[in-house]
C-alpha cells in the first residue's frame, strides 16, 4: 500500500515541484558557497601547508604569508643551534612582478627557497626539478598561470624587475587566493628579484627532528630569538586564512551566501509543507479521531519532508557537481565527498526543520472538527 | 441486565467560547448496551454531537462520569485518549471523512495500520471488510469515483477495521438519499444483531427510527426519556 504520506505528497504535483525546486536551489547554493569557502581556504593555505616545515619564524605582527617583513638572516645560526632542529632555511615569499615579452606586467607570488632543502620546495612538478633552480635566473612557474604569464615552453626568458628569469620547470595546480601566479626560484634569486638586502630574509622555516615535541621547540625558539614570532605551520596557516577570509570579508561573503541558501530553502520548504498540511487538515483530524496518535501524524509529515529532501538532494547535488565542474576552471571551488555527504544530512535537517511548523499545527488540531461539516 | 458497555452519569459540558459560556449538556445519564441500536434524536443544537463526541473520547466533559467497558475515561490524560478510541470506538461521520488520495482498500488499511496489523495481512483484511459491506468490486476505486452510499460503506468498513465494541455514527444518512440511507442503516443494525456491537446513531431523521431498538430524545442538553433503564 502506498502510504497516505506518499499519496498526499504526489497528489499535488505543482506544490511538489515547488518544494523540490526550493530544496534544489538551497542545495546548489550551499554547495557552491561552501565549495568556494573550501577552495578559498585551500588556495590561501596551500603554500604554507605544503612547505614541509613544522615551524615558521617571521617578524612579529605578520598577519598573512604575503606580508613578511625582512629581518637579519643570521638568526638562522641560532635556530640551527637549537636542539631538536633538523633543518632550517631562509625563505622568501612575497608578491612579485613579471614582465611579459610584450612589456605588460603580471602579479606573482614569488617563493624563494634553497634547492638543496625540501622546505618550501615546489610540489606537483610536471616538468623540471627543484635542483634546476640552482641554475642562474631559473624559475619554475605553475601551469595554471602559464597563459597569464605568457609562458608556453621551457627555456623561455622573461624579466622580473629588470632581471632575467628563465623557465626551467612547471608545477600544476598550485593556485593562489589572490590569483597571483605561483613562481618558485632560489632564495638568492628571490632577494634580487624582490630587491631585498642580501643579509635579510622574510621567513625561516624549521623542520624538527623526528620525535620532537613541536610546541616545546616552538617556545624554545621563541624565547631564544628576539623581535620575531615563531608559529607552528597550523597557526600560521590559520592566521593567514583568517586574514584573507575574514579581515577582507571574502569569507564572510561566501558564508553569508551559504546561510542565505539555507534560510531560503527552509522558508520555501516550510511554506509548501505547511500549505500541504493545511490542505489536508481534515484528514489529519480524521486520523486523530479514529485513534491515530500525534506521533503517527508526525511520521506522515516527516516522511513527506524526508522524501522531498531525498529527491531535492539527488537533483541538487547533480546540479551542484555540474556547476562546480563548469566553475572550477575560473574559481577555486571544490565539492569533496564529505561535503556532499554532509550536504545530504543538512538537507534532511532543513526539511525536518521545515516540517516543525506543520507538526506544531497538527498537534493543535482538535479531532472534534470531524463532526463539523 | 448486563453491565452497559457505555455508561454516562451526570454529564455536563459547557463550551467556554468567549464571554457567553454555553451549556451544551446538562446532567445527562445514558446507558448503551452491546448488541443494541440506540437512536439519539433531538433538534439541531440540542447537544447530540457533543454527547457522542464525549462518549467517543474526542471531547472532554466539564463534569460527570463516562465509563467505557467499566473504565472511567473522564480523568484520563489527553495522550491516553487516542488509544481508547482505537481500541473501543468506530466512528461514522455524516461527511464520510474518507482520505481522498487513497483507494477504498487503502482507506480501510489505514484503520488496520493504526491497529498495528502487519502490512502483509492488511490488504486481505481490508478486502474482507469491504466484502462485508458489499463493495467487492470497489477495492481500487478512489472516493471521488464512489456514490455517497458507497463512500459511507467504505467509512463503515474503516470504522470496523479496529474491531471496536462501539460504533458511533453522527447523522450517517443525512447526506444520503432514502434508499441508500436504508442500506446503511441495515448495515448498522446487522453490526449490532450479528456481531454484538453497541451502535449509537445520531439523527433527526424520523425514517431511521424503525431500525432502532431504543430511541432516546435529547433537548437543550437534557435527556427527555429512557436514557437509562
Ligand atoms: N465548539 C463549540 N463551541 C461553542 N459552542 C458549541 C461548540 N459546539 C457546539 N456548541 C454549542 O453547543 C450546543 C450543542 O451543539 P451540538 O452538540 O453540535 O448539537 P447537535 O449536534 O444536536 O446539533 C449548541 O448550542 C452549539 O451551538
Ligand atoms: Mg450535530
Amino acid at each position: 500500500m502506498a502510504s497516505i504520506a506518499i499519496r498526499n505528497l504526489f497528489h499535488d504535483k505543482v506544490r511538489l515541484v515547488v518544494t523540490i525546486t526550493g530544496i534544489v536551489f538551497a542545495v546548489v547554493l550551499i554547495c557552491i558557497q561552501v565549495g568556494l569557502y573550501i577552495g578559498f581556504r585551500t588556495t590561501i593555505s596551500d603554500v604554507i601547508l605544503h612547505s614541509r616545515a613544522d615551524l615558521w619564524i617571521m617578524t612579529s605582527g605578520v598577519r598573512y604569508i604575503e606580508e613578511g617583513v625582512a629581518f637579519p638572516d643570521r638568526k638562522i645560526y641560532d635556530v640551527r643551534a637549537t636542539p631538536g632542529v633538523a633543518d632550517a632555511q631562509n625563505i622568501i615569499i612575497q608578491f612579485g612582478d613579471w614582465t611579459r615579452p610584450n612589456g605588460s606586467q603580471e602579479g606573482t607570488e614569488l617563493i624563494g627557497l634553497n634547492p638543496d632543502s625540501d622546505l618550501a620546495a615546489p610540489w606537483n612538478l610536471v616538468a623540471g626539478s627543484a635542483q634546476d633552480l640552482k641554475r642562474a635566473d631559473a624559475v619554475i612557474v605553475d601551469k595554471y598561470y602559464a597563459e597569464k604569464l605568457g609562458v608556453d615552453h621551457l627555456g623561455q626568458i622573461f624579466e622580473i624587475r629588470g632581471h632575467r628569469a628563465r623557465v626551467v620547470g612547471f608545477t600544476n595546480g598550485i593556485r593562489t587566493f589572490t590569483t597571483a601566479a605561483t613562481v618558485f626560484t632560489s632564495f638568492r634569486n628571490a632577494l634580487i628579484y624582490q630587491q631585498i638586502p642580501d643579509d635579510r630574509t622574510l621567513f625561516i622555516l624549521v623542520k624538527a627532528k623526528p620525535g620532537t615535541d613541536i610546541e616545546t621547540l616552538r617556545s624554545a625558539l621563541q624565547s631564544r630569538l628576539k623581535d620575531v614570532e615563531v608559529l607552528t605551520t597550523k597557526q600560521f596557516s590559520d592566521r593567514t586564512v583568517y586574514y584573507w577570509m575574514f579581515s577582507t570579508g571574502a569569507g564572510v561573503t561566501v558564508i553569508i551566501a551559504a546561510v542565505l541558501g539555507l534560510i531560503v530553502g527552509i522558508v520555501v520548504v516550510t511554506q509548501t509543507i505547511y500549505a500541504a498540511t493545511i490542505d489536508h487538515l481534515r484528514e489529519f483530524g480524521t486520523l486523530k479521531a479514529i485513534g491515530a496518535s500525534n506521533f503517527y501524524i508526525y511520521k506522515i509529515i516527516l516522511k513527506q519532508a524526508t522524501i522531498s529532501a531525498v529527491i531535492g538532494y539527488a537533483i541538487g547535488i547533480v546540479v551542484a557537481f555540474i556547476a562546480v565542474r563548469l566553475a572550477g576552471e575560473s574559481a577555486p571551488i571544490s565539492l569533496p565527498l564529505p561535503l556532499a555527504i554532509g550536504m545530504f544530512f543538512l538537507t534532511l535537517f532543513m526539511c525536518c526543520l521545515a516540517a516543525l511548523v506543520s507538526i506544531n499545527k497538527v498537534t493543535r488540531i482538535d479531532p472534534a472538527m470531524v463532526f463539523k461539516n | 441486565m448486563p453491565e452497559p458497555i457505555v455508561q454516562v452519569r451526570g454529564l455536563t459540558k459547557t463550551y467556554e467560547s468567549g464571554a457567553a459560556a454555553a451549556r451544551a449538556l446538562d446532567g445527562v445519564n445514558l446507558d448503551v448496551h452491546a448488541g443494541e441500536v440506540m437512536l439519539l434524536m433531538g433538534p439541531s443544537g440540542s447537544g447530540k454531537t457533543t454527547l457522542i463526541s464525549i462518549m467517543g473520547c474526542i471531547l472532554r466533559a466539564s463534569s460527570g462520569s463516562v465509563r467505557i467497558k467499566g473504565r472511567e475515561i473522564t480523568g484520563l490524560k489527553e495522550k491516553q485518549l487516542p488509544r481508547i478510541r482505537l481500541d473501543n470506538i468506530g466512528f461514522v461521520f455524516q461527511g464520510f471523512n474518507l482520505f481522498p488520495t487513497l483507494t477504498s482498500s487503502e482507506n480501510v488499511e489505514i484503520g488496520l495500520d493504526l491497529k498495528g496489523v502487519r502490512v502483509r495481512q492488511r490488504k486481505q483484511r481490508a478486502r474482507a471488510l469491504l466484502d462485508s459491506v458489499g463493495l467487492s468490486d470497489k477495492y481500487d476505486a478512489f472516493p471521488a469515483d464512489l456514490s455517497g452510499g458507497q463512500k459511507q460503506r467504505v467509512a463503515i468498513a474503516r470504522a470496523l477495521a479496529g474491531d471496536p465494541g462501539i460504533i458511533l455514527a453522527d447523522e450517517p444518512t443525512a447526506a444520503l438519499d432514502s434508499v441508500t440511507g436504508r442500506t446503511v442503516m441495515d448495515m448498522m443494525r446487522k453490526l449490532a444483531k450479528d456481531r454484538g456491537r453497541a451502535v449509537v446513531v445520531v439523527s433527526h431523521d424520523g425514517r431511521v427510527m424503525e431500525y432502532a431498538d431504543r430511541v432516546v430524545h435529547i433537548e437543550d442538553g437534557k435527556i427527555l426519556n429512557g436514557g437509562t433503564h
